[in-house]
């Protein structure tokens, strides 16, 4: 009864969806303020019908309804409670009404935050988010009905993946999906301002915050996922270029982008038609990533259940999406009148410099990924691009980006002094010269990228921070002074300055894996590894049963110096219900490396197969992630820039001081 | 002119989606993934290697393995055992590409797997990886005699494919 009340709900809201997408597009082209308003209110009654069929998969999954097919197919009744509630997403049907419920919560959310906003412009920002809403609602409805009810009812279900058993992957879909999905409002901000044919500062400061936090999301998202990468497939490797990390990887690289361009509109009424291009590209890059991982059409380690109808729906989706958005764009861009002019070297200059590189990284991406597609489709060769390609496209690509983040914040609006900000930075090119010093002499030499790499990173963390000692007058002012002008500066101000030390932060863990140390051996019981200055002693292999697996579970002693300083458990679980193994690693961290295990198979002499690893720097990849992340949300909390629109602010706009 | 460049995103799109649908015929499968080097000549090269260097040459004139593997490579590992009998029962010449990989790992891996391989070249920098157009290790190539690559395995071989597939080809190749 209860899934029944919840695929009814997915139908009530497409035709709610139907009517949003139609009537407050005409209520703005008629001036009808009636109907202009009428989208706020279906897009929350929206978001509670798709709640409350998210709901109701959610108790189908919690009480193990076997009656309901995907539930079957992807849930058993001894599953714990978390992977029962987790295993909602960790399929197809399912996954796609996650993505609807989110993008449902970002169109209620546009009406709730959205009082500020001109009616036309939220009218049809909400109408645009309904049309996708359609899209996708039709989506499921037409092909992937996750209510599907099974006559008679399994008594068990089939369980979980086990792989996807796991709480790092248990909450990265969630947070992928916050970044797609919220994608689409600067999507819809984009398309919306073409229909009205006006783009303006005012307007770059409502997308922003959205393109913010569907950033932030996406962010976390991409760091848990390949975190969990990390410390599940037992290679020690955390990210493969595999074309489904590239999906995620593509819109992020696009949304930075974004996020950049949008400051040049919101400050200086420039970009513009290039801005909406990027929100648009933004979103469409997050569809196409839908597209390539549920169609099947590349090999990818992530695979969704695959049917060509669902294929083919995506596809007419995103020509619609996608080809009606940019032929629009085509269209009503070139009348976008530009604003500022500004010179080469000058802020804006930095922030072009940033957005080409950024752009040009995710064209890279994008052509490596669909290249081997492509390829065989034009009758070429059959081939795959791997790893070395897209490390060195971009690498190179990255590098010039890196040595930019330093000295573009330093650069003034319009016209910007290059030799002064330099001059600005010798603190931080000695850092970085210190530091790839401090390198070389710890680690007695090795390759001369990573030692360059560690280098930029310093050069980056400093120059980030000398940018902020500028503004507070640091050590050329009285203390009292530098503080009261720190407590005064902007969040968005300490936002970017905490995302810069992030990407800095993440960087150096980057370089530092030229240094790790790796030791693979068979051990038996009782045997010693020596590796990066600590012992490791196998103690014993036990059998260990757990809720749906059983478990070979390793005890090894970490000594240093003759004293044990850990005891590690890597382990190899097998789930007979699927019967499939998978390797749980054990990692001691102390935030400036990782010891890292994984147990691999028994060689039937009473040996196991241990591959130890010595990682240094390995967790700041993730920590410089959520530094980034967090410099987002400091940025959004910053009130003055998200809620003080034009009619709140103190000063009028044009005399605000440019910083 | 500025209203050209305005269209040209609607136009890559277009192209884009064309060759999507192209991509979703039904007996369209990604995963059969063969080499682009089938029936082409072996990519030159030239290693330094643990004992004697390995080349391009050394293959000449015989029907060969040519196997990647790595010290650091888990499959490799399963793998091994199926080399050892490749060499040790059917006689197969063995050349062992060590991709990315110190020497003195190598050996280590040798030492304590056994040795299939009459040669083992040592690709330090992954550069004839590269140019033989593998994704990762083990991968297996088929040499005929006059030094075509004949078949790829782009995973790590199983006794089925060894005794189906391989073992067929190569008494194939081993009579023409």
């Amino acid at each position: 009864m209860i899934a029944e009340l919840g695929h009814f709900g997915l139908i009530l809201a497409l035709l709610l969806a139907l009517l949003q997408s139609s009537v407050p597009l005409i209520g703005a082209a008629r001036r009808n303020l009636a109907w202009m308003t009428l989208g706020r209110s279906s897009a929350v009654a929206q978001f509670l019908l798709v709640t409350a069929a998210f709901a109701a998969l959610m108790h189908a999954y919690v009480t193990s309804d076997f009656s309901v097919q995907n539930v079957f197919e992807n849930s058993h009744s001894d599953k714990p409670l978390l992977y029962k509630i987790t295993g909602v997403w960790g399929n197809h049907e399912g996954s796609m009404v996650l993505w609807v419920f989110i993008l449902s919560l970002f169109g209620a959310a546009v009406a709730w935050f959205g009082d500020n906003l001109p009616p036309a412009l939220s009218a049809r920002v909400l109408a645009v988010q309904g049309m996708i809403g359609v899209g996708f609602l039709g989506f499921i409805l037409l092909t992937s009905d996750p209510f599907h009810r099974l006559v008679p009812a399994p008594l068990d279900g089939r369980g979980l993946n086990p792989v996807l058993q796991d709480p790092g992957l248990a909450f990265h879909p969630p947070f992928l999906y916050l970044g797609y999905v919220g994608f689409s409002v600067a999507f819809s901000f984009a398309v919306a301002a073409l229909i009205e044919g006006r783009v303006d500062p005012a307007w770059a400061r409502w997308v922003r915050p959205w393109t913010l936090a569907a950033w932030c999301a996406l962010t976390i998202g991409i760091a848990m996922g390949s975190w969990w990468a990390y410390y599940t497939l037992g290679w020690g490797g955390w990210w493969f270029w595999d074309p489904v990390e590239n999906a995620s990887f593509m819109p992020w690289l696009v949304g930075t982008a974004l996020l950049h361009s949008a400051i040049v509109v919101e400050k200086r009424d420039a970009l513009k038609s290039w801005t909406i291009l990027l929100a648009i590209l933004t979103f469409s890059l997050s569809l196409v990533g839908t597209f390539l991982v549920r169609s099947g059409v590349l090999t990818s380690v992530h695979a969704f259940a695959v049917d060509p109808r669902r294929g083919l729906y995506i596809l007419l989706l995103l020509l619609v999406a996608v080809g009606g958005s940019l032929t629009l764009y085509a269209w009503r861009a070139p009348a976008l009148k530009g604003g500022g002019l500004f010179a080469p070297i000058s802020r804006e200059g930095a922030l072009v410099l940033n957005n080409l590189l950024l752009t040009v990284a995710a064209a890279a991406i994008f052509w490596g990924t669909l290249y081997p597609l492509f390829s065989d489709q034009l009758g070429g060769p059959k081939l795959t691009v791997g790893a070395p390609f897209f490390d060195i496209v971009f690498r190179w690509l990255m590098a010039p980006l890196l040595v930019a983040v330093a000295v573009g914040p330093l650069l003034a609006w319009k016209r910007g002094d290059l030799l002064g900000a330099l001059q600005r930075l010798w603190v931080a090119l000695a850092a970085a010269v210190f530091v790839g010093l401090i390198a070389l002499y710890i680690a007695g030499g090795g390759p001369v990228l990573a030692v360059l790499t560690l280098a930029l990173a310093g050069w980056m963390v400093l120059g980030s921070l000398s940018e902020w000692g500028e503004r507070i007058r640091l050590f050329r002012a009285s203390l009292a002074e530098s503080s009261r002008r720190a407590r005064h500066l902007p969040r968005a101000q300490y936002g970017m300055t905490l995302a810069h030390l992030g990407l800095a932060v993440t960087l150096a863990g980057i370089a530092a894996s030229a240094w790790q140390q790796e030791r693979i051996e068979i051990m038996k019981p009782g045997d010693d590894v020596p590796i990066a200055g600590y012992m490791l002693r196998l103690d014993a292999v036990d059998k260990v049963q757990g809720p749906n697996f059983t478990a070979e579970r390793a005890q090894v002693s970490v000594r240093k110096g003759g004293s044990v300083v850990a005891e590690m458990h890597p382990e190899k679980r097998f789930f007979p219900l699927q019967q499939m193994s998978t390797g749980v690693t054990a990692i001691k961290t102390n935030l400036l490396a990782d010891l890292y295990l994984a147990l691999g198979d028994s060689d039937g002499k009473g040996g196991w197969t241990v591959r130890a690893w010595w990682k240094p720097l390995v967790p700041w990849i993730w920590i410089g992630a959520v530094m980034m992340a967090m410099g987002g949300v400091i940025s959004l909390s910053d009130r003055r820039l998200r809620l003080g629109v034009a009619a709140r602010a103190r000063v009028p706009r044009g005399a605000r001081p440019a910083e | 002119m500025r209203r050209a460049l305005y269209l040209l995103p609607v136009l890559l799109v277009a192209v884009l989606f064309l060759l999507f649908r192209m991509a979703l015929r039904a007996d369209y499968d990604p995963h059969a993934v063969p080499s682009p080097l089938i029936d082409q000549p072996i990519p030159a090269f030239d290693l330094a290697g643990t004992e004697a260097r390995l080349s391009g040459e050394t293959l000449k004139g015989q029907v060969a393995l040519v196997n990647f593997f790595a010290s650091w490579c888990v499959p490799c590992r399963t793998e091994h055992p199926l080399l050892m009998r490749l060499a040790e029962e059917k006689h197969v010449p063995i050349y062992g590409i060590a991709l990315k990989d110190k020497p003195e790992n190598t050996q280590r891996f040798i030492a304590q797997m056994g040795n299939p391989y009459r040669r083992i070249g040592l690709d330090e920098n992954g550069h004839v990886g590269i140019d033989f157009g593998i994704t990762g290790v083990p991968e297996t190539f088929v040499i005929d005699k006059s030094g075509h690559i004949r078949r790829h395995y782009g995973a790590p071989l199983t006794a089925d494919e060894l005794r189906d597939d391989l073992e067929p080809l190569l008494r194939e190749l081993a009579r023409s």
